[in-house]
């Protein structure tokens, strides 16, 4: 409950902030947030990756953005109604779906039923593995990750060839001014 | 490029101990939280880090950018390569019992091969992206 006021407050405080390098700094508080909150899911894994990627490599890209680009947000013109209003309502459908989830923990939800026992039962005899998280990521939805990794990949070269190709033809400008 | 003594040599005494937890974060995936993905930002968080203290130079002297570009085809390469020894063996895609007589241990073989994968792609990917913001700012 205090996590998620202070995830709240941050929000906040994002929104309402207007120069972009508290905006990458709040944002990098609301990752580590974040995290603590997948701790005390149990989900030490997703933890792990949210604070490493969220809070650290994400921070750091983000900073050598803002070095590229001016640093505080311009202030809106107009009053914006009509998003706000899509937003609370997007916002109160989600926190009304979660209404008839069962509640947290609970071993006889739908979702601990189809094809978990089986992991659990048999990932050591099958894997030799006996964090159930890896096995599963790796082996047992081994397709899963490997689309994952070629959306990295994808992601990677793309933004290569946006900043270096962009960069080349800037480097080229330069040496025709001073030879 | 003048920085803090307290800084450097800050950074200088705790690289080491960052490589050395993405590398347990890597192999100790099996038995703890972690794996391929966390394990390759942490080591890309290592260079970068490298980076920001002593300059691109330096974090370039570790991790060249022609090796960290080979590294992001390299570990899909190396997942992908993984499922078609299960298809060239006569298995489905991606099926690790191949790897092995006994199918628990192959298992266990690919899911190792398949995280050196992700690692491999995932700390060429941040590094690189890295690279690219950082050289574009200048």
């Amino acid at each position: 409950m205090v996590l998620l006021t202070l995830l709240a407050v941050v929000t906040v405080a994002i929104v309402r902030q207007r120069s972009l390098f508290g905006v990458v700094i709040l944002a990098g508080i609301y990752s580590f947030l974040m995290a603590s909150v997948l701790i005390v899911l149990d989900a030490v894994d997703v933890a792990m990756t949210e604070a490493s990627v969220g809070a650290g490599v994400s921070t750091v890209i983000l900073l050598a953005t803002l070095h590229l680009i001016k640093t505080t947000e311009m202030r809106s013109v107009r009053r914006h109604v009509l998003p706000l209003f899509v937003s609370a309502v997007t916002g109160a459908v989600l926190v009304w779906g979660t209404l008839v989830l069962p509640p947290f923990g609970t071993a006889d939800a739908v979702i601990h039923k189809h094809v978990v026992p089986r992991y659990i039962a048999d990932t050591i005899k099958e894997t030799n593995v006996p964090n159930v998280v890896t096995a599963v990521l790796a082996d047992y939805r081994g397709y899963d990750t490997l689309g994952e990794t070629t959306v990295i990949f994808t992601a990677g070269i793309g933004v290569m060839l946006l900043l270096r190709g962009a960069r080349r033809r800037g480097r080229t400008d330069r040496e025709k001014v001073s030879p | 490029m003048s920085l803090d003594l307290i800084l450097r040599v800050g950074t200088k005494l705790i690289l080491p101990f960052i490589l050395l937890f993405a590398l347990y974060v890597q192999f100790h995936g099996d038995f703890g939280p972690g794996g391929g993905f966390q394990a390759g930002v942490i080591t890309a968080g290592m260079v970068i880090l490298l980076a920001i203290t002593f300059g691109l130079k330096a974090a370039q002297r570790v991790a060249p950018r022609s090796l960290v570009e080979r590294m992001i085809p390299l570990g899909a390469l190396i997942f992908a390569g993984t499922g078609v020894v299960g298809l060239v063996m006569g298995k489905n895609y991606l099926d690790y019992s191949v790897f092995s007589r006994d199918p628990a241990h192959g298992h266990e073989l690919g899911i190792f091969l398949v995280e050196a994968g992700v690692l491999i792609t995932v700390a060429g990917t941040m590094t690189a992206l890295f690279y690219a913001f950082v050289e574009r700012g200048r």
